[in-house]
């Protein structure tokens, strides 16, 4: 019984390991109150994937993808592509958080706080606000 | 030369185009927007030659940068795609011709980024809409995505809040995408859309099928708004920046159903084991989605919320076509897809013409203005029947393929809630009419009162619309034949 646990955590343990780190990713973005810790949340939900990639181009016995004397079967190379699609991955995974980083900035220039529940009252208290300024307006029109 | 090109010159020009906006700004103010504006109208003509060519000599293949097919990225344009294309940059040519008017800040830097982004939201849509490519999919997904993303951020401090929460909820649905695409990946070795078609047909792939199904629905739901996806949706669409609207709310939300279509009917195709699970779960959310959608549009006093909630339903529409499965049924839901996006566009086209000459978008103070802005009311009284499903507007039609395709599979409950949805649809659509034509006037002031009703640039737009639903609706027929040219393969 120990035995086949163990080397099915040697196979499959990685891809184990990826979908907590995944799972955690989403619950922190739906948990979390403050929008920094779900930005970090989101960068750790993208890493979980890039691993899942890496873990399906794994290979024993390769070597990188260059070619080499004396090596000319494909079986002793390992595929570069998942690698090469991960640094797409990257490249976008930098992008949404630049993106993410600069609304954080503009949001707390704007109110004055990154914290979910403090936003929503402060946005309830503006649009009351408007409400009544757009009331005082109508009647002072009627009058 | 041209013609050999025609499918990834379709998309460098408005990306050249985006990457030069911005120097060219610099130069003139006028430059930037002079060169998106012809590069998308150029996109369009190329994609008119590109539809005629695709019905004359069937899909077109091309490989990018010659590189062997399975291996290299490959663009197929087939039928239905080259129909969307079409659609994408007609509605991205008159958006990208109407939204300079909302620019409130002049400064040469802001205003070249802004048209940048048009330009780069335009590509991203055209990619997603061309490329035969799993990962390709994906960076166009993200192109289209962040640029959106900002197009939202621009709207005001509310539109921050909610471009920040729709990032946080779309980059979850590309992270599972991802994962889907890393499943199927992992399992064919191939990223080339007919390849994995042909090597899941091949063998028993069905439980990997089945897993990145589960990843699937999420994330493509996510991104069109499906019922129990759509929390980011309402508020994005309404503090979204007044002129790009119309291409944010009309066309965004149709390309991940499509690319949904692709995946579910051309990838993994009708003889997948559990088809059956894939359609009645898509089923219950489009019903769900189309029920819930209207009934919190009934409720909405602010006209670009009743618009957003009522985009919910219309994408539920699009979906219950996949859920049906029979090529006409599907005919349907692609017919909805490109009238949709030219109805929601041309609403909200109203919209942004309503607050540039009144400033208000509150529907209470929408009194006859029919006599003030004629051609606008026009289009969104014809809009309103379209979206109710009135004949000869394209609405109608696209709902009666959608009803005769359930009526073949005898699924009665989807007919009942389509007649349903229509009521209530109904609704809401009378009360914004009886809103503009009948309700006493509001004594609004003009803030735009020189010449006609609009400046030309903005009733450009307005007039395609217009003509566009009453168009879509009376060559239906043709509309049809040709997206049948590829449904006719792949439906049930």
């Amino acid at each position: 019984m120990m035995i086949t646990i163990s080397t099915f955590l040697a196979e499959k343990g990685i891809y184990l390991l990826t979908f907590i780190l995944l799972s955690l990713g989403v619950a922190g973005i739906v948990t979390c109150n403050n929008y920094m810790k779900k930005l970090i949340c989101m960068n750790i939900m993208q890493v979980a994937v890039i691993f899942l990639f890496l873990c399906l181009g794994q290979k024993s016995k390769g070597t990188i993808p260059v070619a080499v004397e004396g090596l000319e079967k494909a079986a002793d190379y390992i595929n570069p592509l998942p690698h090469g699609l991960m640094l797409t991955a990257i490249v976008v995974s930098l992008g949404t958080t630049a993106v993410g980083l600069s609304l954080l900035l503009r949001i707390r220039e704007k109110y004055g706080t990154i914290e979910e529940d403090d936003l929503l009252m402060r946005q309830e208290l503006l649009s009351m606000e408007e409400r009544q300024r757009r009331k005082q307006e109508l009647q002072r029109i009627d009058t | 030369m041209i013609e050999n090109n025609l499918p990834v010159l379709i998309i460098i020009v408005p990306l050249c185009a985006a990457l030069l906006c911005l120097l060219l700004t610099g130069i003139n103010r006028h430059l930037g927007r002079a060169v998106v504006v012809l590069a998308v109208l150029a996109s369009l003509v190329m994609s008119v030659m590109q539809l005629g060519l695709v019905i004359k000599n069937g899909p077109i293949h091309y490989a990018i940068g010659n590189y062997k097919v399975p291996f290299g990225i490959e663009f197929v344009i087939d039928s239905l795609n080259a129909v969307i294309i079409v659609m994408i940059s007609t509605i991205g040519f008159i958006s990208a011709v109407y939204a300079d008017h909302f620019v409130t800040d002049r400064r040469p830097l802001l205003h070249g980024a802004y048209n940048t982004i048009i330009a780069l939201l335009i590509t991203g849509l055209l990619g997603m809409a061309s490329t035969g490519d799993v990962f390709n999919l994906y960076v166009f997904l993200e192109i289209t995505s962040l640029s959106a993303y900002c197009l939202i951020a621009l709207g005001g401090s509310r539109g921050i809040v909610s471009a920040y929460r729709y990032m946080l909820v779309g980059t979850i649905a590309a992270t599972f995408y991802l994962v889907a695409a890393a499943l199927l990946y992992g399992a064919t070795g191939t990223l080339n859309m007919d390849d994995m078609a042909k090597i899941l047909s091949s063998g028993d792939y069905d439980t990997v099928m089945l897993l990145s199904m589960c990843f699937l629905i999420p994330a493509f739901g996510i991104k069109m708004a499906l019922f129990p996806f759509h929390g980011w949706q309402p508020s994005a669409y309404t503090h979204a920046e007044a002129g790009t609207r119309p291409l944010i709310t009309g066309v965004m939300g149709k390309l991940p159903a499509y690319a949904m279509f692709r995946f579910f009917y051309c990838i993994f195709g009708t003889d997948f084991r559990y088809v059956r699970y894939l359609m009645l779960a898509l089923g219950v959310f489009s019903v769900c989605s189309m029920l819930y959608g209207s009934l919190m549009a009934m409720w909405q006093n602010d006209i670009r919320k009743m618009l957003a909630y009522s985009s919910v339903a219309q994408i539920g529409y699009i979906s219950l076509g996949f859920a049906i499965g029979t090529p006409i049924a599907l005919a349907g839901s692609f017919l909805h897809m490109i009238g949709h996006a030219f109805m929601k566009g041309g609403l909200f086209f109203c919209t942004g013409a309503i607050r540039y000459k009144f400033g208000t978008t509150d529907l209470n103070d929408f009194g006859r203005i029919y006599k003030k802005m004629p051609l606008t009311c026009g289009l969104l009284t014809v809009a309103a029947l379209s979206m109710i499903g009135i004949p000869p507007t394209a609405g109608f039609f696209s709902k009666w393929y959608l009803a005769s395709g359930a009526a073949d599979q005898h699924y009665w409950i989807y007919i009942a809630v389509l007649v349903i949805s229509s009521l209530l649809n109904a609704v809401y659509f009378f009360k914004l009419i009886e809103k503009v034509f009948i309700n006493e006037d509001a004594g609004l002031k003009d803030k735009w009162s020189r010449g006609p009703e609009l400046p030309l640039t903005m009733l450009i737009p307005i007039v395609v619309c217009f003509v566009a639903i009453l168009g879509i609706g009376l060559f239906n027929a043709k509309i049809v034949d040709v997206l049948l040219l590829t449904l006719g393969e792949v439906g049930l």
